[in-house]
């Protein structure tokens, strides 16, 4: 039950905050719906931690205001907010067990014990931890942590659960299948989720909507689909999995068709979608996805647009093989990949080849 | 125990064996020395050396030994109490509003420090004295009449003095467990509902008590023992175990005996400090 509605839970309305000098926060808008799954994406100091620390009310913002679920979060503490925080570093009590660090919230509301241990068991169940009520906490592993994290901001029942970076602490493995539990876990609860993380695939794989972060801002907020189909620009293309770039000239723009001059490719009559930002005519970059061009393989293999180039590099990944193509007219090499299928082979380093794409998987960016 | 049987761990006593050395020579020894000397008497001039409960009879059968060894232990409770209760807050100070200027703070805590303890229970005796700093001022402002004779030649003067003089000691264990503390612990709580004062009771103190314990501790067992203080500014009702034990080696002659008090008192102290070592263990285990 994936309800994301159209209502809004989070708005964030011309925020601002600055530390000393540095501006953490520029001018932030954004709208976070009811029970989305919702990632803040970005490199390291973008400020997407800061701006999940204003949401949670750890910080206040020097200009503009938070609104959560109707309410102007401006003189709110973070104990009065209906968020709860996952940290980075899962804070849990250390002098508490399982069981105590679960029911740290409810305690204060006066709920009666029966009730408590009622409440914390559903959670547990809730996190895969049942039975590890007395466990104390320093006999938890990484992975435990964080469902104790989790658990204890569920139970508060919170209306936004924010996440800060809950599984960069865990190793490869365990992270991708707490992936797939948290994303399970938010459908199951039907809470709206704030995730930051600094991981791509992360956010691709988790989210309803990612906003990216670039030094305080945000550079684009889309459906994962369109973030890496679509991006705006070369800086979010390339933080967005692999794109190559093509230096081109926009030479005109209808409301019908797009005509650029994408250096090696030539002449290209493109749809006005594939440009995602609006573009004047002039010099623009033209981007390409790896998986969209094509080895051709012989003679019989036809393109829309083909190019020539030579192979200086192969990497064999066992389904896949990356090729790095050297195409005159393009600067650096042009990373191409090939699904690894029956008789298909690995062309060797030095080889030259045909590389073929269709010109609908162009896209046009500043 | 079974360190003894690894290769590493041979190479590692062969490194501690000269401190080790250094601590039987100079702590093993003379204790057992003073055990030995404990069960013998003293016959004038000479030593009697057959062994002998005598000493600890003697001790048993005067009650003025268990007065002075009672008032040790309140006095040394009271100073532990009040240095503790005022080095709390300095600590939590320094370690959650310090800023850069934490070193700084405890550069400025030691500077009692710089002069020696002597010139500062002097120092007690100025400001305490019947013609004292403290009774000229209140007497100027008219506050009282007469001047105030409870603070100076009794418990009160000695458990003043010596809460001053262990503020800094007190002071910085809990300062060491308070910086321990993850401030992403007291977000956590503070996310979780609770406000200042509930999160420095669910959180804070929990997680300072084993400071609290260890500086409790180090007050506890030196100032039990102290015997300058007393005899400085402490009177005749301030006096302590330890002036006794040095009159019994020095005026009276009687080494044995001072020997026995001593023992008498380090079992006791040592009883006491287990109590509080069996409080911080409880802590220690839930945390470790």
């Amino acid at each position: 039950m994936a309800k994301s509605t159209e209502s809004p839970m989070v708005e964030i309305n011309a925020v601002s905050k600055s530390f000393g000098d540095v501006r953490a926060v520029d001018g932030v808008d954004a709208v976070i719906r009811e029970g989305e799954f919702f990632s803040l994406l970005g490199p390291s100091g973008c400020g997407k931690t800061t701006l999940l620390r204003l949401i949670s009310g750890f910080e206040h913002p020097d200009d503009g205001h938070i609104v959560i679920a109707g309410q102007n979060m401006d003189q709110v503490e973070p104990n009065h907010r209906p968020t709860n925080l996952v940290f980075q570093s899962y804070a849990i009590f250390p002098h508490l067990n399982v069981e105590e660090n679960v029911a740290y919230g409810l305690k204060r509301n006066g709920v009666s014990k029966d009730e408590i241990a009622e409440q914390v068991n559903e959670m547990l169940t809730l996190v895969d931890l049942s039975g590890y009520n007395k466990r104390p906490a320093y006999a938890l592993s990484g992975g435990q942590r964080q469902r104790v994290a989790l658990a204890r901001a569920l139970i508060m029942k919170p209306k936004v659960l924010l996440l800060d970076e809950p599984l960069s602490a865990l190793d490869r493995k365990l992270r991708e299948q707490m992936q797939i539990e948290l994303r399970g876990l938010q459908r199951t609860v039907g809470i709206t989720f704030i995730l930051v993380t600094h991981d791509q695939e992360e956010a691709l794989t988790m989210s309803d909507r990612i906003a990216v972060m670039f030094d305080g801002n945000i550079a684009q907020l889309a459906t994962p689909q369109e973030l890496y189909s679509r991006p705006k620009t070369r800086r979010i293309a390339s933080f967005i999995g692999v794109m190559n770039f093509v230096e081109g000239t926009l030479r005109k723009v209808t409301a019908k068709t797009l005509e650029v001059e994408a250096g090696p490719f030539g002449k290209v009559t493109m749809a006005p979608d594939q440009m995602p930002a609006p573009l004047e005519p002039g010099a623009v970059t033209v981007g390409i996805r790896p998986e969209m061009l094509t080895v051709l393989f012989s003679a019989k293999e036809k393109a829309e647009i083909e190019v020539t180039g030579v192979i200086t590099n192969t990497a064999y990944f066992g389904d896949m093989t990356y090729y790095s193509v050297q195409i005159d007219g393009i600067d650096e090499d042009v990373t191409v990949s090939m699904r690894n299928t029956a008789g298909r082979r690995v062309l060797a380093v030095g080889e030259e080849t045909r590389i073929g794409l269709g010109r609908e998987s162009l896209i046009i960016l500043s | 125990m079974a360190l003894w049987f690894n290769k590493e761990s041979r190479s590692g006593l062969k490194l501690v064996s000269a401190p080790f050395g250094f601590s039987l020579l100079l702590l093993a020894v003379p204790l057992s020395l003073m055990v030995l000397l404990s069960f013998w008497t003293q016959d004038y001039l000479t030593l009697d050396r057959t062994l002998t409960l005598n000493n600890y009879r003697e001790i048993g059968s005067h009650p003025v030994y268990a007065l002075l060894m009672k008032r040790s232990v309140i006095i040394s409770l009271m100073v532990t109490t009040i240095t503790v209760a005022l080095a709390f807050p300095m600590a939590y100070y320094i370690s959650f509003y310090g800023g850069k200027r934490k070193a700084l703070w405890l550069f400025l805590i030691t500077i009692p420090f710089w002069t020696s303890y002597l010139l500062r229970i002097f120092m007690w005796k100025i400001i305490l004295g019947y013609n004292g700093v403290l009774n000229s001022t209140l007497q100027g402002l008219s506050f009282i009449d007469e001047p105030l004779t409870f603070i100076l030649y009794n418990s009160n003067a000695v458990v003043i003095a010596l809460a001053h003089a262990w503020a800094p000691f007190a002071i910085l264990p809990i300062f060491v467990a308070l910086e321990k503390i993850d401030r992403s612990l007291l977000e956590a709580a503070h996310d979780l509902g609770d406000g200042p004062v509930r999160r420095f009771f669910r959180i804070t103190l929990p997680l300072a008590a084993p400071g609290i314990i260890a500086s409790a501790l180090i007050i506890f067992i030196p100032t039990v023992g102290d015997y300058i203080t007393p005899k400085m500014v402490g009177g005749t009702d301030g006096l302590m175990i330890a002036n006794m034990i040095q009159v019994q080696f020095s005026k009276a002659n009687n080494a044995p005996l001072g020997a026995a008090l001593a023992v008498t008192s380090m079992v006791m102290v040592g009883l006491i400090a287990l109590g509080f070592v069996f409080l911080n263990r409880r802590w220690l285990r839930r945390q470790a």
